[in-house]
């Protein structure tokens, strides 16, 4: 057995915690840290879509960005970079958003339904780990989004600023934000305990390099576990914590926010997953290292905001309710998919080396 | 010997390159120029379970990891 990675462990543990922690302090249930739910409530806050249930400037996201951001300034990791293919960076943001709304979630809120006996999430596991396992073979073939360069200080700065800002006019003007008043958006935790929370996370996942999709790739890739047991961390902790409250509850149905259209849930998270791999980590991973001053994961992350805009401003994303029950993705949104994946084959054939693309 | 430029790449970019140099035949030794933090501990946990020694020198943002059979 190899060596376990305790910094690893810590942060899942963390996390996890912190995910049944907010839940029961308001978040929605099996949502307690979802960066993909998290930053389509801000796009919606910011009125860029307008659905009424997802609206909410989440402070989960600038915790776990300014986490990161003090933790890599303490350890001298900051380094504002950029320049690696940003365009390609902003296009698979985009695409990794459309598949996390369609599976409705992200690769960690998948992680916390799976804890929460969602069985959806298993087939969405599925699919992430063979979209992860597809991206493996076009790194494996030497594909890269090319080479970043240092930048001047402020470039580092403007993401960690730019959520600073937005989270300090959510509590000091927060007319100027849509929130919603029922659905989702309309649940959450005390402001101050969600950011306190994602901030000790964001701080920890820094150190730890916590990724979701980084567990399953570098054990494809290099049979390296370190990662891995970050994600079964996260796992064990939420399932302990849903066991010990009496709110798991193993199944496909009466699942909360989720929906039990199986293939295209497979499909939003193979998308995800291939994405994640091009882009060199899952969503929290992205925020977390646009707090260490990545302006390509910067980048990513603006993306992923206007992909949360396009998916609800489009009518790709999910509906949470049964098949049955008029659930699932619709046409648009499992044309978009369809799309997303020739979007991520085409990234990933144009960045081959030379040699290889014949 | 092997030298690979892995600088301004980020993970697993480093590490993957490390690996095909490995996969290549084997090298006695491998030099590493990286100046991505993960990839330094990403290539030292890559070599051991590979069979080389690894070590490491720091100049400003970049690594020098050197890989030995």
């Amino acid at each position: 057995m190899k060596k376990v990675n305790w910094t690893v462990v810590l942060a899942g543990i963390a996390v996890g915690i912190a995910a049944v922690a907010l839940t029961a302090l308001g978040n929605p249930a099996n949502m307690g840290f979802c960066i993909a739910c998290f930053l389509r409530d801000i796009a919606g806050g910011m009125k860029f879509h307008s659905a009424g249930v997802v609206q909410y400037i989440r402070p989960e996201i600038a915790g776990l960005v300014l986490g990161a951001f003090a933790m890599s300034l303490i350890t001298k990791e900051f380094r504002a970079k950029s320049g690696a293919s940003p365009v390609t960076r902003f296009v698979l943001g985009v695409v990794i958003m459309i598949g996390a709304l369609a599976f409705l979630g992200c690769p960690l809120r998948m992680i916390i339904r799976l804890g929460g006996g969602d069985l959806n999430a298993l087939v969405g596991l599925a699919g992430f780990a063979a979209g992860i396992g597809v991206g493996v073979v076009f790194i494996k073939k030497g594909f890269a989004l090319k080479r970043n360069y240092s930048m001047g200080g402020v470039e580092g700065y403007i993401l960690p600023a730019f959520m600073a800002v937005l989270l300090l006019l959510a509590v000091l003007v927060p007319a100027l934000f849509a929130s919603s008043e029922s659905g989702p958006g309309s649940m959450h935790a005390p402001i101050i305990a969600s950011f306190a929370i994602a901030l000790v996370c964001g701080a920890l996942a820094q150190r730890a390099r916590l990724c979701t999709a980084g567990g399953i790739r570098d054990t494809i890739l290099f049979g390296d576990l370190k990662l891995l047991w970050g994600f079964l961390a996260i796992f064990a902790v939420v399932l302990a914590g849903n066991l010990f409250l009496g709110k798991f509850k193993l199944g496909f149905t009466g699942q909360p926010v989720a929906h039990n259209d199986h293939i295209w849930n497979f499909v939003g998270m193979f998308v995800v997953g291939w994405a994640s791999a091009l882009a060199g980590g899952c969503p929290l991973r992205q925020l977390i290292l646009a707090g260490e001053g990545n302006g390509d994961s910067a980048i990513t992350v603006f993306g992923m905001i206007a992909g949360a805009a396009i998916s609800h401003n489009f009518g790709l994303a999910g509906t949470a309710k049964l098949v049955a029950d008029g659930g699932g993705v619709g046409l648009n949104g499992r044309i978009a998919l369809i799309a997303c994946i020739a979007v991520c084959l085409i990234i990933s054939l144009v960045n081959l080396p030379k040699a290889q693309k014949n | 010997m092997a030298n690979i430029d892995a600088r301004g790449l980020v993970c697993p970019m480093p590490a993957a390159l490390t690996l095909k140099a490995i996969k290549s035949g084997e090298p006695k030794e491998i030099v590493v120029l990286a100046d991505d933090p993960c990839a330094l501990e990403n290539i030292t946990r890559l070599a051991e379970t590979s069979g080389y020694r690894v070590s490491s020198t720091k100049d400003g943002d970049e690594y020098t990891i050197t890989l030995k059979k």
